[in-house]
This record gives C-alpha cells, structure tokens and sequence, in this order.
C-alpha cells in the first residue's frame, strides 16, 4: 500500500480525504486507482489527452517524478505520493 | 561595504542582532546596506514588511494600488483600523515609520505590469512577491529571472502554505521550473472564494522574511532547491527538493520568454464582462422588482453552505456551490427562468457559462452578487 497526500485546494474533489492508501505498483497507477475512486479529480488531475497537467506536480517521497520515471516511477510499500498543485492566493 | 557606519541609535536598536556572532556588526550593516522590493502588502506583505523594517533593513520598497479595507484585517496586520480607506502602501508606510524611522520607505501607489516591472525591481537587491496571484506570480518571477535577482515565493490557501527561494542566477530553479504554465481559470480554487486562515500568512510571510534576511548578510543555509510545505490543521512542515529544469522557458539553456508578456492573457484572465453577452445578466435591482411579480425566476445560489449562513437572498430557491453544479444539473429545470448568484458574481458567471454549455439558456447572471444586492437593495444585509 502506498498513500497519496491530496493538497487541501483538491479534497473538494476527493470526499474531503486528505490522503488515501491504495496498492499500486507505480505512480501513474495509483493517481488511476484515485481518480476511479473520485471521478471529478480526474479534469484537475489531467488534461483531455490523458497527460498530467502542467500545474499539478506529483512527487515520492521529496522527489519530483518528472526526475525519476514520471509515471512509471515505481512506488512500494509505505512510500507517501504528493500531488502539489500550482496555488495562488487570489485578488485576481 | 564597510564604509556604511552604525549610528549610536543604531547601535543601540539593534543590539541583539549585534550581540549575535552570526549577525554581528558586519551583518547589520549588509542589512542597512540591503534593499528589498515588497510586492503587495497584504497577508505575506504585512509581516514580512513589519519584520523587515524592524530588522533594519535599509531600504524597503512598497508596490500595491489597494486601499484598505475592513475584510484585510483579520490577516493584513500591518494596517489598522485607523487606515480603513487609506491606500495600503501610505498605511504600511505610516506603521513602518512608527516601528523604525531609521529605515527608508518607498511607496509605487501602482499595478506591478510587465511595463514598469523591470524598472520597479532594477534598484533592490532582493524580490518578494507578496500578492499571491497567478499573473503577477508569473510576471515576478520572469522579470527578476531576467535580472539575475532572487526571487523569494510564499503562497497559501485556506490551511496550507508553501515557501521557496527562486535564484537561478546562484544554480536554483525557478517558478517555471515548477510550473510551466499556470492553471486555466476555475481548476484551481483561489483563496478570495477559499478563504484563508489568518495566522497562515504570518507562518509564510515570516518565512520569507527570514530568507530574506539571510540572503542579504550571507548567513546560513537558504531555503534555494528546496520547498516548504506548511500545513497549518496537521502542524507539520514538509520539504521537497526542486530542480532547475534545463528545458525551462526562462532560465533554461535555450529560454523561449525572453522579454515579459501578458501575464493577464497567459493566465486566461478575460476581462469578466466580455465573457457573458448583456442578455445573460441582472443588476440586482432588476432582479428584487422581478420578485415582486408573477414572473418571479428560479433563484439559484452558487456558494458554499457557510457563505449561505452568513447572509442570502429570500426566497432562493437552490443551493449547488459552483464546484458541484457539473455533476448536479440534473437538479435543475431547463425551462424554468433561472438566475444565479454568489458573493461577488464572479463564481456565478462561471456558472451560467457552464449551464449555457449544458443546454440551458433562460439565465441570467446576477452582476455584483450578493454585495451589490446588499448596497442596492438590501442595505441592512450583511456583507463578508
Ligand atoms: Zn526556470
């Protein structure tokens, strides 16, 4: 099992859970395992092609894994998955 | 640098950093020698204005075209209530001049715009963006990349804030290094309909302070590669390691953004007007004579539950906050007259484009939202 930490500007998407814990062999799995739990994570998570967006980052541990194997980056037991989307405080 | 001379006043308002072996004389004096440009001063700016001012840093630099308003208070603990109405930077200005008269101030009672960016930054040693939006995000970092400035970055929303120090100049990434381009409007909720905890920026702002401070006497590890992320319910601070991206637009190899664009235009920020014809909108007034009559419409409000409880339109017909209306509309009537509103009449906008693009078309938009209605019609109501 490995426990994806969803950022507070997300949880309206996902039930309001903070982190969920899912068993998955790699990160692109898990995020797929996520969003088929909560469905209308999906357009914020990714693009219509299917991409991870641009503003949404998705780190193991404290590494980026646009810096390991994106996707493909293996997770294993116990490892914490962190979704960081682009924040902004607002006035615009 | 070791001409610049401390005052006996000096000498003796500072004395605890001077006590200090880390700070020292030679490192006041690189403060009072320091420069800071403060973008905003609102929620980040407020303490990091206050904190900087009192450390004796020389030379501070104000950018905000705000006035102060009653709702600022509860975060923006610069100002007061005295300053109510009072244009932020004069406000900041008056509070800093009581904390340390020793400190220059300049105040840009001005819009930070790719037009006058670079000559705003040009004179100061160090960049803060305090104003937390997606725009001037983009814009501050591009422009103090092309500086060879740092850029020191603090964001949060409702709970939760992240810090980092920008400076590719010294081998660290930049913002575009993270993000390469920002969210289109509406995926990612901003804290004027978030909400945020007052304290918060305090915890960030004070962090930015601290980089700040350490970047201009030299001390210490800087907070460059790394991101801190606070989240303020759970108490725990969390750090992940960023990477200078070598395809990056700005600061990579072969950067694509070489001179600053539109931030507005990047950001997908439409002038609001332009985006629903006149056909789809209500003043409130309009609308509370429409009530009196038959042709009374179905009264939809697009905010949160505790928004509702803080004050609301009678005889609403429905509540769906905005962010459920694309999995609610099987809710609604199509043929029913519809108007849709919120606090400001931004979020139900976008409502009304988004019930356009499921079918519906007898809509209206109700324009300034529940503030207006509260200035126009209802002047007894609450407004938040
Ligand atoms: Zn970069």
């Amino acid at each position: 099992m490995a426990t994806i930490t969803i950022p507070t500007a997300l949880r309206q998407y996902a039930a309001g859970y903070s982190s969920v814990s899912l068993e998955a062999e790699t990160v692109g799995s898990l995020l797929r395992g996520l969003v088929e739990q909560h469905p209308t994570l999906g357009k914020h998570l990714y693009s219509e092609q299917g991409k991870l967006r641009s503003f949404v980052n998705v780190y193991v541990g404290d590494e980026d894994i646009r810096y390991l194997e994106g996707e493909a980056t293996p997770v294993t037991n116990g490892d914490t998955v962190s979704i960081i989307p682009a924040i902004a405080g607002g006035r615009k | 640098m070791s001409d610049i001379k401390l005052s006996n006043e000096e000498i003796a308002r500072y004395s605890r950093h001077l006590i200090m072996p880390e700070v020292g004389m030679a490192g006041q004096r690189k403060l009072k020698q320091g420069s800071v440009l403060l973008i905003g001063t609102g929620g980040l700016g407020s303490p990091l204005a206050l904190y900087l001012a009192a450390a004796g840093v020389g030379h501070i630099g104000l950018v905000d075209f705000d006035v102060v308003d009653a709702s600022n208070l509860q975060r923006q603990i610069i100002h007061g209530t005295s300053t109510i109405g009072v244009a932020k930077t004069e406000s900041a200005k008056r509070r800093l001049a009581d904390l340390n008269p020793l400190v220059e101030v300049t105040t840009y009672e001005t819009q930070i715009t790719s037009e006058n960016a670079l000559d705003l930054m040009r004179p100061y040693d160090v960049i803060i963006d305090g104003t937390d939006n997606f725009p001037t995000r983009y814009l501050t970092n591009d422009a103090a990349v092309m500086l060879g400035k740092p850029n020191i970055y603090g964001s949060i929303f409702r709970f939760e804030g992240q810090a980092t120090v920008f400076y590719p100049k010294e081998g660290g990434p930049c913002y575009r290094c993270l993000y390469p381009e920002p969210p289109p409007p509406g995926l990612v909720p901003s804290c004027a309909e978030g909400g945020v905890l007052g304290v918060l920026p305090g915890v960030i702002g004070t962090i930015q302070a601290t980089e700040a401070i350490k970047l201009l006497t030299g001390i210490g590890d800087p907070l460059i590669g790394r991101l801190m992320l606070y989240d303020a319910l759970a108490m725990r601070f969390r750090e992940l390691k960023l990477r200078r991206n070598p395809t990056c637009p700005v600061c990579g190899k072969f950067p694509t953004v070489t001179d600053l664009i539109d931030y507005d235009h990047f950001c997908g920020i439409v002038p609001e007007l332009n985006t629903l014809g006149s056909q789809y909108e209500i003043t409130p007034r309009e609308l509370a004579a429409l009530l009196q009559t038959d042709a009374r419409p179905y009264l939809l409000d697009v905010r949160n539950p505790n928004e509702v409880a803080i004050s609301s339109i009678p005889g609403t017909d429905k509540v769906i906050p905005v962010d459920q209306l694309a999995e609610r509309l099987n809710e609604l009537d199509t043929s029913l007259e519809m108007v849709v509103y919120c606090r400001s009449g931004v979020r139900s906008g976008r409502a009304v484009d988004l019930l356009k693009s499921a079918g519906f078309r007898k809509l209206k938009n109700m324009v300034g939202g529940i503030l207006r209605w509260a200035d126009d019609v209802d002047t007894s109501m609450a407004k938040y």
